[in-house]
C-alpha cells in the first residue's frame, strides 16, 4: 500500500448528531482488489462512517479523497456516480416495484425517452445471475419476496451499477447459509476483478473467511488496523470493548428467591424472527435481554404485549397459561403488564398533547367513573408520579414534545407506572438520553423490582446489562443462545455470546459458573 | 411462476375494475329499453369519459402518495376558459384548445410546486389552490354562458363510422399520448417509487422531485382535457361549485375502484378509467330499473363500499398488529 495512491481515503472525519459525537477524527484507507472488514460494537460509529462514504450524511470535518483527489458527495446519487455503492442494512428497495424495476432504478435503459423494458429485463437477469440469485423472477414484486430474497435483489442491484467500491453493511444478516456461500463466491470474484469491498458484519466467522484487512472502531474512532488473521477472536473482542464503567448502578440484592415466575414463556416462536424461546422472570428480578441489535429482542417484547399474531408456544402468567391478544388485554388488572417502547416519539407519546394527557392515557379506565375522568384522582396520581420520577417540566399543561429527551422518557415510564404494573417490559429505555437521567432510571428499576415487579429489560448498552440485571439472556438470530447469571455477566461474555463465537478462549474466561 | 402470472398479478386491480365495469354495463344495457345499441353506448361513453379524464388526473397524483382536491376545480376553470377561447375559425379554435390545455398544465404545475418545493401537505395545498381556480373560473363566467366551436364539439362527441363513440377514441388517444409515455418514462417510475417508499427512492438516487412535479403538472393537463370535453357536451361554460366538488370526490372513488392504492406507488390510470366508467354505470343503473332517483346517492354509496372493501382483505393477513397503522 505504501507509495501507491490508495483508491479511497478518509482522514480526520468527525460527525456530531446534536450533542453526541458519532465519529471523531476517524481515518480509513481502502485499496482496490481487497476486502476490508470493519468491526465495532453497536454505536461505535460504523454506520455513520459508511453513510458519509455513501453520500447520505455530510461530515462536519475531514478530508475524503478518491484516486488521490479530494471529493465530497452531496447525495447518494453523487456517490454512485463516483463508483461507490452501498448495500444498506435497512433495505433501499421500493416494495411496490418489480425486481427488474428495482435493479435498474437509478439508471434505467431508455429508448425514445421511455424505459426499454426488454433491455431492463436483460440487465436484471444478468445482475441476478452475477449475484447467484437466478431463481428470483425479474417480474416479481419486491414486497412479495421474503427478506432473504430481497437482500439478494439488493446485492444484484448494487452489482448492476458497476461499482468500484462496494460497501456491504450487514448484508448477509437475513440470508440463509446457502445464500451466504453463494454471496461469498461472488464477493471473492469481485475482489479478483479489482473491486474494493468494505464488509461490515458482526459475524466473526464470516470476517475470518472473507477479509484481507480489518479495522476496529470504538467510540467513533478507528482504534486498530491489522491484516486479517493476525489477531485472535479474543483479542478482537478486547479491542472492541476498551471502555470504562461510566454509570453508577444501584446495588443488586444477593441471591435469587425461589418463587414461581410471574412471567414465563415456553417455546415461543413467531414468523422467522423468534425461534423457540423459553424464559421466566420472577417477582423482584431484573432480567436483561442482550445481543446485537435486531436479533428478535423487540419482537419478543411485542409478543408478550399481545401485538403479534400467529404466535406459537405458550405464555404463562403466575404459572397459568394466558392468551394475550392486545396491549389492552396485557395491561388489564389480571396480568398487569406494561411495555416501555423503544421509540418514545412514535410509540410512547403523543407529542403535541400535554404532559397531563400523556400521563393519563394508559390509566384512563382506572381514573374514570362511569366514563367520566375523575380530575381530582387524576391530579393526585399525576402529582405522585411527577414526584417519584422527578419529572422536570414547566407545567402539566404544556406539550410533552417541549420536554427534554430524558424527561420525555420519564413521562413514558410514569404513564405506565400509574397502573402499578406487576410485569414491566423495557425496550432500550435509555437510548439517546443523558447520563443523569439514565442513572435515575436504573435506580427506579431496582426500586420497582424490590417492590415486587418482574422486569424484562432489553438494552443495546452492555454496561447497563451488567450494572442492572440479575440475569441476562443473550439472543442471536431469534433464539436465546446463552444465559449469564450474576458475576458471569461481563462485557467480554456479553460480546462474545452476542457474536455467537464458539471459540475456546472465550468460554474458558467465562469461568466455572457458566 | 410463469411470466403471464406475474403480468396477471400486476394488472389485477385494473382487471378487477374492468370486470366490475363489464358486469355493470351488461346489466345496464340488457335492462335498457333500447338495448345494446350505438346510441346507448354513445350516451354512456360521453357521460363516462368526463369522469375518466378527471380520474386519470387523480391517479397521477395518488401514485405519488399525494391527493389532488383541485382536479374538479381545474375542470371548471378550463370549462369556463374554453367557453371564451375555443370559438371562431379553425385556427382560432386550435389556438384556443392549446391555451386551455396550457392553462390546465399551469394549474397542475402550481400544485406540484407548492407541494414539492413549498413542502405543504397535498390535501391542504390543493384545497387552497382549488378554491383559487374556482374563483378565477367564477370571474370568467359569473353566469353560465359562452359558446364553443360546434363543429369541433359535435365531431368529438358524435360517432365514428356511425358506431364508435368519438369521445372514447379521444380517451384512447389521450391514454396513448399522456399516460403510456409517462408511466414508462424514468419520471413515471420515479413517481411510483416516491409513492411506494420515498426514503428507499432517495437512497437509490431516483429523481423524486422531478417525477412528482411531472405527475402533478400532467394531472392538471388531464383535468383540462376533461374541461374541454365538458364544454363540447354542454356548449357553455359554467362555474358550478357543487359540480366541481363532486367531480373531485368521484375521481377519488373511481381511482380506488380502479385498483389504485391511496397509499401510493400502486395502480394504473387504465384501471382508474374503468373505475370511472363503472362508477358512472352504477349511477345509471337506477334509471333503467325505474328506481326513485332519491335512492341514487344511497345506492351508489353502498356499491362503492362493497367495491372498496375488496381491497381491505389484505389486512387479515397482517401478523404484527403494529403494521395496521403503517
Amino acid at each position: 500500500m505504501d507509495g501507491v495512491v490508495p483508491l479511497f481515503r478518509m482522514e480526520g472525519i468527525s460527525k456530531r448528531y446534536g450533542g453526541v459525537r458519532a465519529l471523531e477524527k476517524a481515518d480509513l484507507t481502502v485499496t482496490a482488489g481487497s476486502i476490508h472488514a470493519i468491526l465495532g460494537e453497536n454505536g461505535a460509529g460504523k454506520s455513520t462512517l459508511i453513510k458519509i462514504m455513501a453520500g447520505v450524511v455530510a461530515p462536519d470535518e475531514g478530508r475524503i479523497t478518491l484516486d488521490g483527489s479530494e471529493v465530497s458527495f452531496a447525495s447518494p446519487a453523487a456517490a454512485n456516480q463516483a463508483g461507490i455503492v452501498c448495500i444498506f442494512q435497512e433495505l433501499s428497495l421500493i416494495p411496490e416495484l418489480s425486481v427488474a424495476d428495482n435493479i435498474a432504478i437509478s439508471d434505467p435503459p431508455k429508448r425514445f425517452g421511455m424505459i426499454d423494458r426488454k433491455a431492463q429485463r436483460r440487465i436484471a437477469e444478468e445482475a441476478l445471475a452475477r449475484a447467484g440469485a437466478s431463481d428470483i423472477h425479474p417480474r416479481a414484486l419486491v414486497k412479495d419476496l421474503p427478506l432473504s430474497r430481497r437482500q439478494m435483489v439488493e446485492i444484484a442491484k448494487a452489482l448492476a451499477r458497476k461499482p468500484r467500491i462496494l460497501i456491504l453493511d450487514e448484508a448477509t444478516s437475513a440470508l440463509t447459509a446457502a445464500d451466504v456461500a453463494r454471496v461469498f463466491e461472488v464477493l471473492k470474484r469481485l475482489r479478483s476483478e479489482g473491486l474494493a469491498l468494505l464488509y461490515i458484519s458482526h459475524r466473526m466467522n464470516e470476517i475470518a473467511e472473507l477479509a484481507d484487512h480489518c479495522t476496529v472502531f470504538r467510540n467513533g474512532r478507528n482504534v486498530a488496523s491489522y491484516p486479517a488473521g493476525s489477531k485472535s477472536d479474543n483479542e478482537v473482542v478486547e479491542l472492541m470493548i476498551g471502555r470504562k464503567y461510566s454509570h453508577i448502578f444501584p446495588p443488586k440484592p444477593a441471591g435469587a428467591q425461589a418463587t414461581t415466575p410471574v412471567l414465563e414463556a415456553r417455546n415461543l416462536s413467531w414468523a422467522d424472527r423468534l425461534d423457540n424461546i423459553s424464559l421466566s422472570v420472577r417477582a423482584g428480578e431484573v432480567v436483561g435481554l442482550g445481543g446485537l441489535d435486531g436479533q428478535g429482542q423487540r419482537e419478543l417484547l411485542l409478543a408478550f404485549f399481545g401485538v403479534l399474531r400467529g404466535l406459537r408456544g405458550e405464555v404463562l402468567i403466575d404459572g397459568k397459561p394466558a392468551s394475550i391478544s392486545s396491549p389492552k388485554a396485557a395491561s388489564d388488572d389480571g396480568i398487569g403488564m406494561a411495555l416501555i417502547p423503544e421509540d418514545r416519539k412514535t410509540e410512547g407519546l403523543m407529542l403535541p398533547m400535554t404532559v397531563r394527557e400523556n400521563l393519563s392515557f394508559a390509566a384512563l379506565d382506572r381514573l374514570a367513573k362511569g366514563g367520566i375522568i375523575d380530575r381530582a384522582a387524576e391530579q393526585r396520581l399525576i402529582d405522585d408520579m411527577v414526584a417519584l420520577l422527578a419529572i422536570k417540566t414547566a407545567g402539566l399543561d404544556i406539550p410533552v414534545g417541549a420536554l427534554s429527551g430524558g424527561n420525555q422518557q420519564k413521562v413514558v415510564i410514569a404513564k405506565w407506572l400509574m397502573r402499578q404494573p406487576r410485569i414491566i417490559l423495557l425496550n432500550d429505555p435509555t437510548r439517546g438520553i443523558d447520563v443523569g437521567t439514565k442513572q435515575e432510571i436504573y435506580q427506579l428499576m431496582r426500586k420497582l423490582a424490590d417492590a415486587g415487579a418482574a422486569i424484562l429489560f432489553y438494552s443495546t448498552d452492555y454496561d447497563e446489562l451488567i450494572g442492572c440485571c440479575d440475569r441476562v439472556l443473550v439472543l442471536y438470530d431469534g433464539s436465546v443462545k446463552r444465559e449469564l447469571v450474576g458475576a458471569d455477566i461481563t462485557e467480554h461474555a456479553l460480546i462474545a455470546s452476542a457474536l455467537n463465537i464458539h471459540g475456546e478462549g472465550v468460554d474458558m474466561k467465562q469461568g466455572a459458573g457458566a | 411462476m410463469k411470466d403471464w402470472r406475474y403480468l396477471l398479478a400486476e394488472q389485477r386491480g385494473t382487471l378487477l375494475a374492468l370486470g366490475i365495469f363489464i358486469v355493470m354495463f351488461i346489466i345496464y344495457t340488457t335492462n335498457h329499453p333500447a338495448g345494446f345499441t350505438a346510441n346507448v353506448v354513445q350516451t354512456a361513453a360521453n357521460k363516462g369519459v368526463l369522469l375518466a379524464f378527471v380520474a386519470m388526473a387523480q391517479t397521477l397524483v395518488v401514485i405519488t402518495a399525494g391527493i389532488d382536491l383541485s382536479v374538479g376545480m381545474i375542470l371548471l376553470l378550463t370549462n369556463c376558459l374554453a367557453s371564451w377561447l375555443v370559438v371562431g375559425t379553425p385556427l382560432q379554435t386550435a389556438l384556443g384548445v392549446i391555451a386551455v390545455l396550457a392553462a390546465g398544465l399551469v394549474c397542475g404545475a402550481i400544485n406540484g410546486a407548492i407541494v414539492i418545493y413549498g413542502r405543504l401537505q397535498p390535501i391542504v395545498a390543493t384545497i387552497a389552490t382549488g378554491a383559487v381556480y374556482y374563483g378565477i373560473g367564477l370571474l370568467l363566467r359569473p353566469f353560465p354562458g359562452g359558446s364553443v366551436n360546434e363543429d369541433l364539439a359535435d365531431a368529438l362527441t358524435g360517432k365514428l363510422f356511425d358506431v364508435i363513440p368519438t369521445s372514447l377514441v379521444a380517451l384512447l388517444v389521450v391514454v396513448l399520448v399522456v399516460w403510456v409515455p409517462f408511466s414508462r418514462s424514468e419520471f413515471g417510475r420515479a413517481a411510483y417509487a416516491a409513492g411506494s417508499s420515498e426514503t428507499a427512492a432517495y437512497m437509490s438516487g431516483v429523481p423524486i422531485r422531478r417525477g412528482k412535479f411531472l405527475a402533478y403538472a400532467l394531472a392538471g393537463l388531464l383535468a383540462s382535457v376533461g374541461g374541454l370535453f365538458l364544454t363540447f357536451f354542454t356548449y357553455t361554460g359554467e362555474a358550478a361549485y357543487a359540480s366541481g366538488n363532486s367531480y373531485t370526490l368521484f375521481s377519488i372513488a373511481a381511482v380506488v375502484l380502479g385498483g389504485v392504492s391511496l397509499f401510493g406507488g400502486k395502480g394504473s390510470a387504465i384501471g382508474a378509467i374503468f373505475g370511472a366508467l363503472a362508477f358512472r354505470t352504477i349511477g345509471d343503473l337506477l334509471f333503467v330499473f325505474d328506481f326513485d332517483p332519491l335512492w341514487q346517492p344511497l345506492f351508489q354509496g353502498v356499491i362503492l363500499l362493497i367495491a372498496v372493501s375488496l381491497g381491505a382483505f389484505a389486512l387479515f393477513r397482517v401478523r404484527n398488529r403494529l403494521e395496521w397503522f403503517l
